[in-house]
């Protein structure tokens, strides 16, 4: 059995009044593929944010690699390192070419050389297909393309977890399939860890070693796919899928 | 794998005590840095550095009555019994000091309008009523001469209700010039767009003063002989076509966020230009631009300022000449800090409503 | 196959393009009708009032001083002359305050969005208090503050060595002498030496990736090399420091008061705004942008200057542009406390010669072609930076 490379131990967090995260208990082997679905609310998006520490958690322990996630600026700077983030929005950074949106990270936070940059760059380029629009704006290339070069930008760090929240979400759906087809050769192709936050069942039937689904900031039920697909225990669960299958 | 389930569910938690000390929390705050805690340790420096003088000369050993000017200067402060003295002239110009209850009133008629645009959702037709009656009501209460008024002709205006009334009279009546060039700029005419084109760039280009000056001096020559318009007016024309530019800007604004279809939906029921316009154009375009509006009219407010350059009695020049009494030289800053603490409450007030209506206009 | 033919032009009034020529000629008939009257009424007025036209006055001999200026002027010199000094002022003033301003509303901006609780209140009360309070008083504030609160020049305030604050102005060390050109040098082949130094840095970076610091090295220079030249230029140089003697200062560099009141109060000013629209800017940016960033591992600075800051600057462009031209067009409010300026002049020969209809003229020409001029400039950088979409 490989190691974990996260682990959360009940972890809390509140917005206010409002408890977003219910003792969440989660561990991640080096190498698995969990699929995180639920009804909207839910904190699915909160917990995987969490983990970078795009969201802050009041109690708890958050372990990535061996490093807790705590208010050091030094530690977090060095998870966030480890952990590669794909955003519902794809937030690339539209001043800047593809190409040099993929190698801002390993130039200024890995200090590599332009030149081995630009050559990482371009590898996982042609990994997401569309090595032409290297030298485009973001701003002229269509959504599915963008999100794919924003998985690019992630990998090109050479993170050890990829968190995904919501990627296909806000895409139009003749692209759904072109940036699935992308992660689905990613964890077909490579032993990388994946966090996957989405609606889109039939990814998580092919890809996912676990599915967790989270209702109302708690974990409610986790299982193999087959399983909670076939045969889900909760009738929470139940009703989700219900809502989903169409 | 395992199944899991979480079917029991723990009782609901009350989140922990985050709200830590004061102390915790400025500390958290004011020195979260090194860089951060040198900026702290230098303002706090500055502030100690300067309040206490400051204080001293506004407060501490300040005058607030004093029988005379040489006493005022003796004690050393800033010499608020100067205003106490002279505050009459610098609100109200040159007015009859017996009649001073009508500017009075009048500014307190204008500000409460002013409020009342600003701050309700009024029809169109109910902000012209308003205006219509606050116009017709400040006129009476300033010039007199009926309803057992004493008439006051408008060389005596001065102060506080000279400037209110040069700014709102100024943007009411640049309201309707500036939608007519806003539209007009847009219009598909060359000729018509040209001539507004060059107007708004033109008066946009230069200064206030420099329109100030115009009228001032070319207007007398533009009239034939025998015919002549006092000073008052020219300055409030000046100002009425400065203002109507920068709405014409505004307007333009507005009437470019109404999406295409709303012009479209229009003319497909066969509505002409300016029914188009009137009805469904101009109603959800001005809705818009009240903010914009408003922060206009505090700068217009503010700009009424310079009709001093020219002569006219305003709040500025009232300042002016209070301090311009042989008994009482020498207290230039006391005078200015009392305008403009007016003005400063007045614009201050204008804005924080004005931002919270586009709050709730945001909701 | 039908013919391809135009219809002719139906003189009548349901023919949008006759009724739009129509209005058109209505409307610039009205116009002209209009100007002509007015025009008529002037040059009579003008002839009955013995008021010349034309612009011959700027040869004639303007017979009044000015109290400062960038170029030689006495009173025997043409109208033409002093208006001349009095552009000079108006574009030193503006050209000065704008860079000022710029510096002092880009920090008061950023101060706006700091964590630390302080700075932040102290840049909005400052913020607030500019933006409500009219130009023409914050000016006569100024003016009377130095005019009445400093002390006269024997008891003047000496915050720094060289430095001298009093009611006639402020002073400042002017140096002069055979070394200030070695000095000059100095600097000049510093910063020449630096930008150099830094381009050679950051293409060492994108090949090797090893990341060095420019500044201590920049700073070592910049003391060095002047200190060179000034070595090499003879060591003698004078260095006119204010001194007191008798009831005033000799030597040094005087700002006047009415100068230094009008800088003072329009960098102030203008500072108010541009913080505003600064802070503005950074906050467009959405907060994905940061999130993204701070993903890849960047630090809070880098993420600024690399991702924010670029973004931020075209929200910031337009309307800073817009401050730019209310600056050039605010300093003419000079005329109020007395400062020289092109308005301040032009209104004296008006009153002189009662030309006033050419004076007039004159101050909206200058003022136009001064706000096109940096209109252009500020959009051509705007068309620069804009970003690439589809």
């Amino acid at each position: 059995m490989s190691e974990v490379i996260v682990s959360l131990q009940k972890v809390n967090k509140w917005y206010g009044d409002f408890h977003v995260l219910q003792n969440i208990d989660l561990n991640v082997r080096r190498g698995e593929r969990i699929v995180i679905c639920g009804p909207s609310g839910s904190g699915k998006s909160t917990m995987i944010r969490c983990i970078n520490r795009l969201e802050e958690h009041q109690s708890g322990l958050i372990t990535v690699d061996g490093v807790e996630l705590i208010h050091d600026l030094k530690r977090i700077e060095a998870i966030r390192k480890e952990v590669g983030m794909v955003f519902q929005h794809f937030n690339l950074f539209p001043h800047l070419t593809v190409l040099e949106n993929l190698t801002l990270g390993p130039t200024w936070v890995l200090k590599k050389p332009l030149a081995e940059a630009q050559a990482i760059a371009m590898k996982y380029l042609e990994r997401v297909r569309i090595p032409d629009q290297a030298h485009k704006y973001p701003g002229q290339l269509s959504g599915g393309q963008q999100q794919r070069v924003a998985i690019a930008r992630s990998l090109c760090m050479s993170p050890k977890v990829m968190l995904f929240d919501e990627p296909t979400s806000a895409l139009d759906p003749e692209m759904v399939k072109e940036v699935l087809d992308v992660m689905v050769s990613l964890a077909e192709e490579t032993k990388m860890t994946m966090l996957c936050v989405t609606h889109e069942m039939g990814f998580a039937r092919k890809v996912a070693d676990r599915v967790i689904f989270m209702d109302r900031g708690e974990i409610v039920e986790e299982n193999v796919p087959e399983l909670f697909f076939g045969i889900p225990q909760t009738d929470r669960a139940r009703q989700f899928l219900n809502q989903i299958v169409h | 794998m395992s199944t899991t389930t979480h079917t029991d569910r723990p009782a609901l938690q009350a989140p922990p005590r985050v709200q830590a000390r004061l102390i915790t929390r400025l500390r958290q705050s004011l020195f979260q840095s090194p860089a951060s805690a040198v900026l702290t340790i230098l303002t706090i420096w500055l502030v100690l550095m300067l309040a206490p003088p400051l204080a001293q000369w506004l407060l501490v050993k300040a005058s607030f009555q004093a029988p005379d000017a040489q006493a005022c200067r003796e004690a050393g402060g800033a010499c608020w019994a100067f205003i106490r003295e002279k505050y009459r002239l610098i609100l109200f110009g040159a007015y009859p000091h017996a009649e001073q209850w009508r500017p009075l009133l009048a500014t307190a008629l204008l500000v409460a309008s002013i409020v009342w645009t600003a701050t309700r959702r009024l029809a169109g037709l109910q902000i012209v009523g308003l205006w219509v009656f606050t116009i017709l009501a400040v006129a009476t209460l300033m010039w007199g001469g009926f309803l057992g008024l004493v008439f006051v002709e408008n060389t005596r205006w001065g102060g506080l209700p000279l400037t209110l009334i040069l700014s709102t009279f100024g943007i009411a009546c640049a309201f309707p010039i500036g939608i007519l060039l806003a539209l007009g700029r847009r219009s598909r005419m060359p000729a018509i767009k040209a001539m507004c084109v060059a107007y708004i760039e033109l008066i946009r280009g230069v200064p206030l003063i420099s329109l100030l000056f115009l009228s001032s001096v070319m207007l007398p020559l533009f009239l034939p002989e025998g015919l002549s318009i006092d000073k008052l007016l020219r300055a409030q024309l000046a100002i009425i076509f400065f203002a109507a530019a920068y709405v014409a800007e505004i307007v333009r604004g507005g009437l470019q966020a109404i999406p295409k279809g709303q012009y479209e939906g229009a003319e497909s029921i066969g509505l002409s230009y300016w029914q188009q316009t009137r009805k469904i154009v101009l109603p959800q375009a001005l809705k818009v631009v009240i903010p914009p509006l408003v922060s206009t009219f505090i700068a217009l407010f503010k700009d009424t300022s310079l009709v001093v350059i020219i002569g006219i009695f305003d709040l500025t020049q009232a300042a002016k000449a209070a301090l311009s009494d042989p008994a009482w030289t020498g207290f230039g800053v006391e005078a200015y800090l009392f305008i403009g603490l007016i003005y400063f409450v007045f614009c201050y007030s204008i804005s924080r409503y004005s931002r919270s209506l586009e709050r709730n206009l945001k909701r | 196959m039908s013919s391809h033919h135009r219809a002719p032009l139906k003189f009548s009034w349901n023919n949008p393009a006759f009724r739009a020529l129509a209005y058109q000629f209505v409307v610039v008939g009205l116009a002209a009708l209009v100007a002509y009257y007015l025009v008529s009424n002037t040059l009579h007025n003008l002839a009955t009032r013995n008021i010349a036209t034309g612009f011959a006055f700027l040869e004639r001999e303007a017979g009044f001083a000015i109290g400062e200026s960038l170029i030689e002027y006495s009173p025997s010199d043409t109208y033409a002359r002093a208006i001349l000094v009095g552009l000079a002022n108006t574009l030193r003033v503006s050209a000065v305050a704008l860079v000022l301003a710029t510096m002092l509303g880009v920090i008061v901006g950023i101060a706006r969005l700091s964590s630390n609780w302080l700075i932040v209140r102290l840049a909005s009360a400052y913020v607030e208090l500019i933006r409500n309070v009219p130009l023409l008083l914050q000016l006569l504030i100024w003016y009377a503050v130095i005019g009445e609160l400093l002390p006269g020049p024997k008891a003047a305030f000496h915050p720094l060595p060289g430095i001298y604050l009093s009611n006639r102005g402020m002073l400042m060390p002017a140096v002069d002498g055979p070394a200030v050109a070695g000095i000059l040098w100095g600097l000049v082949i510093s910063v020449l030496t630096i930008v150099a130094v830094g381009r050679w840095q950051r293409s060492s970076r994108r090949r090797t990736g090893a990341q060095s610091r420019l500044w201590p090295f920049a700073l070592m220079l910049l003391l060095l090399m002047p200190t060179v030249g000034w070595l090499l230029g003879g060591r003698e140089f004078h260095l006119s420091i204010p001194h007191q003697s008798g009831f005033n200062f000799e030597g040094g560099w005087a700002l006047s008061p009415e100068l230094f009141a009008l800088l003072v109060g329009l960098v102030t000013y203008t500072a108010g705004f541009i913080a505003e629209i600064v802070r503005a800017g950074v906050q467009s940016v959405s907060h994905g942008q940061w999130e993204a960033a701070q993903t890849l591992g960047l630090p809070r600075s880098r993420v600024l200057r690399l991702v924010i800051l670029p973004q931020a600057l075209r929200v910031i462009v337009p309307p800073t542009t817009s401050q730019y031209l209310n600056l050039v067009k605010n300093s003419s409010l000079a005329v109020a406390i007395g400062y020289p300026d092109l308005v301040s002049v032009v209104n004296t020969v008006l009153n002189q010669t009662g030309q006033a209809i050419e004076g007039v003229l004159i101050i909206m020409a200058a003022f136009m072609t001064v706000s096109l001029t940096v209109s252009l400039l500020m959009n051509w950088y705007n068309k620069r930076i804009a970003l690439v979409e589809r």
